[in-house]
């Protein structure tokens, strides 16, 4: 294999692998911040309990992030370095901004959030709290500034010619407002917060259904499943917006996502299918114009397809995308109809009463997760052969003298040191899980020092 | 060309990342340096002790090392791509260490099996070590230069990076970080731990000494370059001088046991020390041992004026932020190490 794809199953392995963790962060972070607030508003301490109990899970989740998270930008430089030359100028302000405006936000107040319980008071602590999740936040929008710049480039020109040549930036504030970075943005964020919620609906769910910490779960649950409720929701509009932008970017894209090849023809939607590439066609249960009218309101409107593109400038794998993007768009409506249903039943006062509800909020969990991974794959891979749209193809994009058996050795390097973070993530996850959140509290009133005392002859 | 104060942007970014540098430096240092002395340590309780003193701060001691990198990235993404393409292996090897220190230090406390706790422990030893030397690498790599071809790229073989020279200062930033670390720890311990940390430190100086020598000793011998700044502005030579000094005041103030003072100094030894090298390498960022055509300096490396006047306001907003809430935290957390239940 040559460096190129070696370089970029690296760089999607690492980057995959790494957005496991943050979306659930930040999901969980909104969890909390709604814990500690009703705490805070009503008093009440199982709030305090539950907050307590998924800042540990929070813990593991934003560690792992952060581990996995400082390859990348390694990585832009260790691999992609005629790339890091031609963006540099732009993308420096974005990721200089991340740094200093988000990460040292989130990081400074971690430590308080996760050791400062018996240190700092409750409305501190609830400050701090607000500062790791806005951390986090603010995060998303810097990176997703980025990546929506490689896909709608705005806000700058270019200088140099050929292997000198370099992007500059002129408008910052348009190189931030780029074109679909603010839909983007939406999208990835209530991608995050289904995340989180939906961790927080599996693990509660999977309580009541042992018949442990059930007025906790109760609590936690509904909490979770307003928040559910509302984002999908909102994702549908969300993704729509950001399909729509899409159409407008980057046709060659959507009609990848889409398998629509006739270059100026209405196009159909399909539910699911299987795109061929040589023959041109898509098997599968189409809504006839279905495209068309999601676009433009008319089934008959002419949509812009692949055959409208020269060969080098077209995805080059389009049932992957095709596939990624559609399971995508099930997962959501799927979530839709799972929140909406759980919700009626809430309303009827039989939430908690249906035994098999529960048993499929425990696995639900993999729904927003995998649709959050194979949106990202369908956006990256239908960006191709560009890393910055219409202006630096991905095989321009390499270090120069960065050699194929080096990039071997080092993706086998992560590959391996990957399956063991994950195992011990899952085995660290179910643990903390089956521990549970400590109700000790709740019971009886002793007093710090004789809680401290029990807690260091635990060690 | 904007200035500001005097300085042009490319300069005032070559300050702002060097002091990302020496900030990164003297945070990540004191718990690199923390884990690097980790073994020494025998008692269960001590090591879980030692591990909490960095419990709450490593993880935004490290950020410091992305925004420094960011920033490099952005100021001068010439460099940025040049160095890390051309020391692949060794920025691989620092991502695998990074990682497995930060697994280890998560997961170490979260089970009760001596064997799990002793694997972990030496991981994050190891790991710590090895992070130390890297950087050090990195830096002596730096210092006595790369063959740097055109278009910037590196054209040597992938092996290089371990030179005699690079070794040397790696092996001497592993030594400072462990004295760094040791005060930090001497900060933070009581009793018994506290009695060992202080002939730790005692020794760790003294090492530092030895291998510090050596490299000041190879660099007037076989690397000529990096003293022709100071031959042209003498005046200059004031900065090694305090650097020597404030060396020399560490072992004064370690057998004072006035140790809050030595990390303090340690401290100012490494802003020092980067100070030396700023002005042996400025404005050269990336020495070519191919052809001086092809140095990358911070002025053919710079991104536009706009993007770095950008920047620089980013910093100006941010900076007293950061500052302000690493403070916030540190304040938190002052005083001894007690054990609680949200510990590691």
């Amino acid at each position: 294999m040559d460096v190129e794809i070696l370089s970029r199953i690296q760089f999607a392995f690492t980057v995959a692998f790494h957005y496991i963790y943050p979306p659930l962060s930040i999901g969980l972070g909104l969890i909390m911040v709604a814990l500690e607030g009703q705490y805070l508003r009503t008093g009440n301490k199982e709030y305090h309990v539950l907050a307590k109990f998924w800042t540990k899970i929070f813990a593991l989740t934003f560690g792992i992030g952060v581990a996995t998270g400082i390859v990348m930008e390694f990585e832009f430089g260790t691999n992609w370095a005629t790339y890091s030359r031609y963006v540099g100028d732009v993308f420096g302000s974005a990721l200089a901004a991340e740094g200093i405006f988000a990460f040292a936000l989130e990081s400074g107040f971690l430590g308080v959030l996760l050791f400062g319980w018996n240190r700092v008071s409750p409305r501190v602590h609830f400050i701090a709290t607000l500062g790791v999740w806005l951390g986090s936040m603010f995060s998303a929008v810097w990176i997703v500034v980025a990546n929506s710049w490689q896909q709608t480039p705005a806000g700058f020109h270019v200088v140099g010619e050929g292997l000198d040549a370099r992007a500059e930036i002129t408008d910052f504030w348009a190189m931030v407002f780029n074109p679909s970075s603010v839909e983007r943005l939406v999208h990835v964020w209530l991608g995050a917060f289904l995340a989180g919620a939906f961790l927080v609906l599996s693990v509660h769910a999977y309580y009541l259904l042992r018949n442990r910490h059930v007025e906790l779960s109760k609590k936690a649950f509904k909490i979770a499943l307003i928040v559910a409720t509302i984002v999908s929701l909102g994702q549908l509009v969300a993704g729509h917006a950001s399909a729509d932008g899409v159409a407008e970017n980057q046709p060659a894209k959507l009609a990848a996502l889409e398998g629509h090849f006739e270059a100026n023809a209405p196009a159909d939607m399909y539910l699911m299918g299987w795109v061929d590439k040589e023959s041109q066609q898509v098997t599968g249960i189409p809504i006839p114009g279905g495209l068309s009218f999601l676009l433009h309101f008319d089934f008959n409107e002419p949509v812009t397809g692949l055959n409208a593109f020269p060969i080098e400038d077209q995805p080059p794998a389009l049932n992957a995308i095709f596939q990624f993007y559609h399971f995508m768009v099930a997962f959501g409506m799927l979530m839709i109809g799972l929140t909406l249903y759980a919700s009626f039943q809430w309303w009827r006062g039989k939430l908690f009463k249906q035994r098999w509800l529960l048993w499929v909020f425990v696995f639900a969990v993999l729904l927003p997760n995998l649709a959050n991974q194979f949106g990202w794959f369908a956006a990256e891979m239908g960006r191709q052969p560009w890393v910055v749209y219409g202006l630096l193809r991905t095989s321009d994009a390499l270090s120069a003298s960065v050699q194929a058996n080096q990039v071997l050795f080092s993706l086998i390097m992560f590959f391996l040191i990957y399956a063991l973070l994950f195992a011990l993530f899952i085995y660290m996850l179910n643990k903390k899980i089956k521990h549970g959140p400590s109700e000790d509290q709740l019971l009886d009133h002793r007093s710090r020092h004789e809680e401290m005392a029990e807690a260091a002859g635990k060690f | 060309m904007a200035t500001l104060f005097g300085l042009d942007y490319p300069t005032l970014w070559f300050l702002v990342i060097g002091g990302l540098f020496s900030g990164y430096a003297i945070l990540d240092g004191f718990d690199l340096g923390a884990g690097a002395l980790h073994l020494f340590f025998k008692k269960e309780k001590s090591r879980r002790i030692a591990l909490n003193a960095v419990g709450p701060v490593w993880d935004g001691n490290e950020v410091w090392l992305v925004i420094a990198g960011g920033a490099l990235f952005a100021g001068f993404p010439v460099v940025y791509a040049s160095l890390f393409s051309g020391m692949y292996i060794p920025f691989m090897l620092f991502l695998l260490f990074l990682i497995f220190r930060a697994i280890s230090i998560e997961f170490r406390s979260k089970e009760e099996m001596k064997w799990w706790r002793k694997m972990w422990d030496i991981s994050y030893s190891v790991a710590s070590i090895a992070l130390s030397v890297l950087l050090g690498v990195v830096l002596g790599n730096v210092l006595i230069g790369i063959e740097i071809g055109p278009q910037g790229n590196f054209q040597g073989h992938w092996l290089e990076f371990l030179n005699p020279y690079a070794l040397l200062v790696g092996v001497t930033t592993l030594a400072l970080f462990s004295t760094h670390g040791a005060l930090y720890l001497l900060m933070k311990t009581e009793g018994r731990l506290y009695a060992k940390l202080s002939i730790l430190a005692r020794r760790a100086i003294i090492f530092f000494i030895v291998t510090f020598s050596l490299v000041t000793l190879y660099t007037l011998i076989y690397i000529p370059h990096l003293t022709d700044r100071f031959k042209d502005l003498p005046w200059l030579f004031i900065v090694p001088v305090l650097a020597f000094l404030s060396i020399a005041n560490i072992p004064r103030l370690i057998s004072r046991r006035r140790f809050r003072d030595g990390f303090i100094f340690s401290a100012i030894t490494m802003s020092l020390l980067l100070v030396v090298v700023a002005i042996e390498l400025y404005p050269v960022m990336l020495l070519s041992t191919v052809d001086e055509a092809y140095n990358i300096t911070i002025y053919n490396a710079a991104s536009s004026e706009k993007s770095l006047g950008i920047m620089l306001t980013i910093a100006a907003i941010g900076t007293p932020l950061v500052l302000a809430y690493t403070a916030f935290v540190f304040w938190t957390f002052r005083g001894k190490v007690e054990l609680d239940e949200t510990s590691y």
